[in-house]
């Protein structure tokens, strides 16, 4: 079985999966590699003692929590406002969905760095949000925006609005359209048929998309220090920290090792949570 | 009389819907009667699938209504009809087992578990499929994903049920199996049936109506026989079965007209009975392969019997097929004419380069007026 499989996997890879081969590499060389380097780096700078950071200050299990939040709150947020989103991209009409598609890869355009600047102008105690209250009288004292968890959250949903809304709508494209007439025809209201045939089925976009969301938001560093509370720092920050302010190497590696496994435990539970699709039956 | 309209009554009064200024339906209009099986039989695209969404309430037509029993339902939301549709591709639920599939409508409904329960399984009883209740629609094979399509649009009890090319997606085979059921199903239940499909054999074995559909226009609307025997136009007789078609130009003399066709040098074709078409317009004779007789021919000059029309020919072509033989004979004007003729009739000794007779009861041909195309093409 073992062999067979062996002997198939080179077969496929003569010819055209040649192709493949300079992207292997380039994966194999600048990102496999460098990886196994700070796991080796965070065992042996100057010892595995770097993972007793944890038992030593609470900072960094902080960090981890409040990433894990700041990241799950970020999933929630992208998931309500891109499944009405995607919804209406699914149900609207060729030209709608063109319109919709084409600002939600906006963003994808324009820098990171320049998006989340623009969001401290428009969040800061000056900015643009508060003074418009403010003049118009609805408060009296600048809303707290920014430097804490809730500037974050803006800043990162809004990078990772379009990750959702394209997993979301690429789940929707691929629920037969008769299934809800179906479900009317049989007697369901338009709710109805929603809640029972286009919802449980649509529920494979909403894993995908939440999982992407979720992966991403784990890492996150810029966002963070720019929109973020400087007492609350996530991970990748600390991360940051370690390696290119205090050139600890060895803490930074152990941090980085930590996130990374914390990271394939969601997509491994993640994973089990999709394969129910199966169980659910909706695999083709 | 008073007509007594049942619940089963099914009515569409001139809808027309248009998408993008193409017109999917124009005018069409049909009424059925409780009980009835209906099938609307055309070309893809020919508005078929668009009149069965309008009914079901899935598209809203730019104008016209439809009325089931006393009651307009134009504007009632497709929830709310009361009509069951089979789709073309099933439309089962992929997240719900069999069983669960055909307890959609009664859950939808309110109706309580154990009623649920024992309604499920007397429909899988009606559709005969005992025992696989429990299965996905991927876990069941095309043929029994359809039963169970048909089972659910049934175990509401509907008084209209829907089809819209139900068998498309299955081999010979199993749909003669299906059709033979749908049959069953239609004559135990009682239910009034309209059926789309663009199969003309499986309109004729199950049909107790066809209506012929053409460009978004119902082109005629009766039984197998009157289509084949009385069809109101030349696209409807050659959409129902083989047909000669002689086009040409009408010389009426009172009662008995003949029709001159144009090409050199000219054929005649004489037709019995009133002539509607006026004198000297254009016009076709529509003649059955199966009601021309083939005769070797006589020496001498060939007199017809009275009440029979005479062409002469060389045969081309004999195609032997069992039960009958099929002649294509070429006629002086170029044209060919088919007849079929059966074993009991044909003349075995008639082969290829033979000159031969056709003959017919006038009575047998059909008169139409000509497409209007050509109408306006020869003008």
């Amino acid at each position: 079985m073992l062999a067979l499989t062996g002997r198939m996997t080179v077969k496929r890879l003569r010819g055209w999966g040649l192709l493949a081969a300079p992207g292997i590499l380039f994966l194999l060389v600048l990102f496999g590699w460098p990886l196994a380097d700070m796991a080796i780096l965070s065992l042996t700078t100057p010892s595995p003692s770097n993972y007793a950071v944890f038992a030593e200050s609470p900072v960094y299990l902080d960090a981890y929590v409040t990433t894990f939040v700041v990241a799950l709150v970020t999933t929630g947020a992208c998931l309500l406002l891109g499944y009405p989103y995607a919804y209406l991209m699914h149900t609207g009409g060729r030209t709608l969905a063109l319109i919709l598609g084409f600002f939600v890869l906006l963003p994808f355009w324009s820098s990171i760095l320049v998006r989340t600047f623009a969001w401290s102008v428009w969040l800061q105690d000056t900015g643009i949000v508060n003074t418009t209250l403010l003049d118009a009288g609805v408060i009296d004292r600048p809303l707290p925006l920014i430097r804490n968890a809730l500037g974050t959250t803006i800043g990162m949903t809004h990078v990772l609005l379009p990750f959702m809304v394209l997993s979301l709508y690429a789940g929707m494209r691929r629920i037969d359209p008769n299934l809800t007439r179906a479900a009317m025809s049989l007697g369901a209201s338009p709710l109805t048929a929603f809640r029972r045939i286009f919802l449980p089925l649509s529920m494979a976009g909403i894993y995908a998309g939440s999982l992407i969301v979720l992966v991403i938001s784990l890492g996150f560093y810029l966002t963070p220090a720019v929109l973020g509370d400087p007492g609350k720092p996530l991970i990748g920050q600390l991360i940051v920290e370690q390696v290119t302010g205090q050139l600890n190497f060895g803490v930074g590696g152990a941090l980085g090792v930590v996130l990374l496994v914390a990271t394939l435990a969601v997509v491994w539970a993640g994973t089990w949570l999709v394969d129910l699709r199966s169980v659910m039956g909706y695999e083709e | 009389m008073t007509t007594t309209r049942s619940a089963g009554h099914l009515e569409v009064r001139g809808i027309a819907k248009r998408y993008d200024k193409v017109s999917a339906v124009d005018d069409v209009s049909f009424r059925m009667a409780p009980g009835e099986f209906l099938t609307l039989l055309g070309a893809s695209g020919s508005g078929k699938t668009t009149t069965l969404k309008i009914i079901a309430g899935f598209e809203a037509p730019d104008s016209g209504e439809v009325w089931l029993g006393e009651q307009p339902i134009t504007q009632l939301p497709a929830h709310r009809r009361n009509i069951g549709v089979v789709f073309q591709n099933y439309a089962l639920f992929p997240h719900l087992t069999a069983a669960e599939n055909i307890a959609f409508p009664l859950r939808v409904r309110g109706i309580g578990k154990a009623e649920r329960a024992k309604r499920v399984r007397h429909a899988l009883a009606t559709v005969r499929l005992e025992g696989t209740g429990d299965r996905y629609p991927r876990q069941l094979s095309g043929g029994q994903q359809q039963r169970v399509a048909l089972a659910r649009a049934l175990v509401f009890e509907p008084q209209v049920l829907l089809m819209d090319e139900p068998m498309g997606a299955l081999d010979k085979r199993l749909r003669e199996a299906l059709q033979l059921e749908i049959m069953r199903i239609h004559r135990e239940l009682g239910i009034t049936i309209c059926y789309v499909t663009h199969d003309q054999e499986e309109a004729l074995v199950m049909s107790d109506r066809i209506a012929i559909y053409d460009d978004g226009r119902i082109r005629q609307v009766g039984t197998a026989e009157e289509l084949y025997e009385l069809p109101e136009s030349v696209f409807v007789a050659e959409f129902m079965g083989e047909s000669n078609v002689f086009h040409g130009t009408l010389d009426g003399k009172g009662k008995v007209g003949r029709l001159i066709a144009p090409r050199r040098p000219p054929i005649t074709v004489s037709i019995d009975g009133p002539c509607p078409i006026g004198d000297g317009a254009d016009a076709v004779v529509v003649v059955r392969p199966e009601r021309i007789r083939v005769l070797r021919r006589r020496r001498g000059d060939s007199e017809p019997e009275p009440g029979r029309n005479i062409l002469t020919g060389v045969v081309q072509d004999v195609i032997y097929l069992g039960s009958d033989r099929r002649y294509l004979v070429a006629l002086p004007d170029g044209s060919t004419c088919q007849a079929r003729v059966g074993a009991a009739h044909a003349d075995p000794g008639i082969g290829r380069g033979d000159h031969v007779e056709l003959t017919w009861d006038r009575a047998d041909a059909i008169l139409l007026e000509a497409p209007a195309a050509e109408r306006e093409a020869t003008s």
